[in-house]
């Protein structure tokens, strides 16, 4: 069962896109995930499998080719960094609106704009909170390591399809570049055009003689078709934020105060809980895994044990601390402690800005 | 023999194809998008793979091509019509997918994805409406706008460079109309290019000619995009009547974009 | 002379007037009427059936595919 290796984050997504039947990946190079494509050119994936890899032109091009071959039920994947994610967006809200299932891969690297190649944590707005126009979300999963790089993928599609939206895994330039030990699944066959077919009826794949012809549009100039769907799609995002939150607690228990951190700062947050507990300090570790839906009951219930006060951990200027602050709403305290330009915080500073920031002397 | 002995179904020559929606087109009267439509259909029902055929619609005044064809389709961004192909093709590469694109659409905001897909050879066809305009947003300059034509946005006509006068004479202005066409012809990844028109009878049997042969190339084929640019009219932006229009296009429109193939079976056609 | 006669059907409610038939009909058989349909066009309509020859021409033209031709040997 599965077989363990020692790969690169990047190298495991491609595998994984591989190894959980995917049909195709459309993609283009940016540092630091250019190794996603390269491995999944090495690895000829159409004899493979009969996965088709195709480098696109722009990132515009490769979002639009998963807009057509999503469009048609086949399981497709892109993945970029921060500003090719940005050329994305236009193509992730004909997603959104479309209602094509497909899953793609930020590993985020700073900026604004050009920025820099190091890892960041800077796109959790332009990922969770939409970087296209209208009302949509897209779900936002967040590995912290070589494995969920990895397992995310399976995750990922199962609930783009389970929801026809676009799934995101949020990772960052340290996550996509660091080697790990990693347990690949079995190779999982493709589905075939009959099974397609068959389960998803909304596929545009060529009608079948004498039913109605499909149309997959993002378009209604009716203003009350128009509303009616956007209806529909809130009702879908409701049951998302119902049934589909993901986290893991460290150390909460008995917590006093909870450090907040996802991907990689979490792996350091982490670190951070066992010197504060050596300390004799009463601190844990919320790592959300879905970014949205965003684990707001968790903070609630932890508030309600007694939680004093929280530290968002993040590679940005304060991004997720805002959907921590809805969470407490005043209740506690919520601060944020980030370093960016590509700097990765050390346990010992995240530590200290727990004591200084929240827990006063 | 009166009329009513003549209208009877064993009489039947000619009528719309059933592989149009009984969806009334939305575009003006006299626009060449019906005319088009109409014989794309024509085509697909005469190859008998309205079952296995996927569209592309635009942005632009097509964007709802899909509401008319009986057969699945996908609507597009804005120029990003042949990228969508091209992820339907790859993915599904026994099914015939054509995409449907107008000028602005195709040659200016989608001109990457254009030259891209015609230039990866991919196995798809292309139909390419230009009427020199964008019709959707309201009658603004095309990159096929003609020199001198006016538009919303060229209101004293499209000048390549400033005209003289003022000490700017020369200096870049809005641009020279753009060959597209001509331009993907050059590359190796396309198969069959050329150039037609639907203003009357003649031009139509031809115009469904070429449009059969871009399909039968696909279904016959494995790569090279077969492209079919078709000179169209604007009447409501042209602001002229329907009839106008089309004696306009051949006046104005074909010395610029003239008809013809431009490249047959992978090689350019010597003039 | 002809061994055949043409005639043509119009869906007069889908007609938009737009006249491409009319100008394109080689032996001049069709018109735009002085009535008006449910969306206040001219539709085309047969002006001078005698004369029609069934060559589908205004059927080809047609934008908005609303005309049916017929023909029948004599």
């Amino acid at each position: 069962m599965g077989e363990l290796k020692l790969m690169k984050g990047n190298e495991a997504l491609a595998e994984a896109a591989i190894r959980y039947g995917a049909d195709a990946y459309f993609g283009y190079p940016i540092t630091p995930q250019s190794e996603v494509i390269e491995y999944l050119s090495e690895q000829n994936p159409y004899e493979r499998t009969g996965m088709v890899v195709l480098q696109a032109e722009s990132e515009l091009a490769a979002i639009n080719m998963v807009y057509g071959a999503g469009a048609s039920g086949k399981r497709v994947m892109t993945s970029s960094s921060s500003p090719g994610v940005c050329l994305k967006q236009e193509g992730l809200a004909y997603i959104a609106g479309a209602e094509i299932p497909c899953v793609f891969a930020d590993v985020v690297r700073g900026g604004p704009g050009l920025g820099t190649i190091q890892p960041s944590q800077a796109d959790y707005f332009q990922n969770t909170k939409g970087g296209g126009n209208g009302d949509y979300r897209n779900l936002v999963l967040a590995p912290a390591s070589v494995q969920e790089m990895c397992d995310f993928v399976a995750l990922g599609f199962d609930l783009a399809f389970k929801y026809r939206m676009a799934a995101c895994i949020l990772s960052d330039g340290a996550i996509g570049q660091m080697m790990e030990k990693v347990v690949l699944p079995d190779q999982k066959p493709r589905m075939t055009d009959e099974e397609i077919k068959a389960k998803y009826p909304w596929a545009i794949n060529g009608r079948k003689n004498g039913t109605q012809h499909r149309i997959i549009t993002s378009l209604d100039l009716d203003s009350a078709k128009m509303e009616e769907h956007n209806i529909h799609l809130q009702k879908k995002y409701k049951e998302i934020e119902e049934n589909e939150v993901r986290y893991e607690m460290i150390n909460c228990d008995d917590a006093e105060y909870v450090f907040v951190a996802y991907g990689s700062s979490a792996r350091i947050a982490q670190k951070s809980v066992q010197l504060g507990r050596e300390a004799g300090l009463k601190v844990g570790l919320l790592r959300p895994i879905t970014l949205w839906p965003y684990p707001t009951k968790a903070i609630d219930a932890l508030i309600k044990k007694g939680v004093k006060g929280f530290l968002s951990v993040e590679l940005s200027c304060g991004q997720m601390i805002e959907d921590v602050r809805l969470a407490c709403n005043g209740r506690v305290k919520a601060e944020h402690f980030g370093r960016v330009g590509g700097i990765i915080h050390t346990p010992e500073e995240v530590l200290e800005a727990m004591k200084k920031q929240i827990i006063g002397e | 023999m009166t009329v009513q002995d003549i209208i009877k179904p064993e009489n039947l020559v000619y009528q719309k194809s059933k592989l149009l929606t009984n969806k009334p087109f939305h575009y003006c009267p006299g626009c060449g998008h019906g005319t088009v439509h109409r014989i794309i259909a024509e085509v697909l029902e005469e190859l008998g793979v309205g079952d296995k055929t996927i569209g592309v619609s635009p942005v632009g005044c097509a964007v709802m091509a899909y509401d008319y064809f009986d057969v699945d389709f996908a609507e597009a961004a804005h120029g990003r019509a042949p990228a969508v192909a091209t992820g339907i093709k790859r993915v599904w590469p026994d099914k015939v997918v054509f995409s449907y694109q107008g000028d602005g659409d195709l040659a200016a905001i989608g001109t990457c994805e254009t030259i891209h897909t015609c230039n990866r050879g991919e196995n798809i066809t292309m139909i390419f409406v230009n009427n020199g305009i964008y019709g959707m947003t309201g009658g603004q300059m095309a990159p096929t706008t003609l020199e001198g034509m006016k538009t919303a946005t060229t209101p004293y006509g499209r000048k390549a460079t400033l005209p003289a006068g003022a000490g700017f004479d020369g200096i870049p202005n809005n641009g020279y109309p753009l060959h597209i066409t001509e331009l993907i012809a050059r590359l190796p990844g396309t198969k069959y290019v050329t150039r037609q028109a639907v203003y009357d009878p003649a031009h139509v049997r031809n115009a469904k000619k070429a449009i059969k042969k871009a399909f039968e190339n696909q279904i016959n084929g494995k790569s090279g995009v077969n492209f079919v640019e078709i000179v169209s009219n604007c009447n409501s932006n042209w602001k002229m009547e329907p009839v106008a229009a089309n004696k306009w296009l051949v006046e104005n429109m074909l010395p610029e974009y003239p008809l013809g193939d431009i490249k047959v079976d992978g090689k350019l056609v010597e003039k | 002379m002809a061994s055949f006669k043409g005639a043509i059907s119009v869906d007069t409610e889908r007609c938009k007037g737009c006249g491409v038939c009319v100008v394109n009909c080689p032996m001049g058989v069709i018109s735009l009427a002085k009535e008006v349909n449910g969306k206040g066009y001219n539709y085309a309509y047969m002006a001078e059936p005698d004369k029609c020859i069934g060559c589908a021409s205004c059927g080809i033209v047609c934008p908005d595919g609303v005309i049916s031709v017929y023909k029948a040997k004599l």
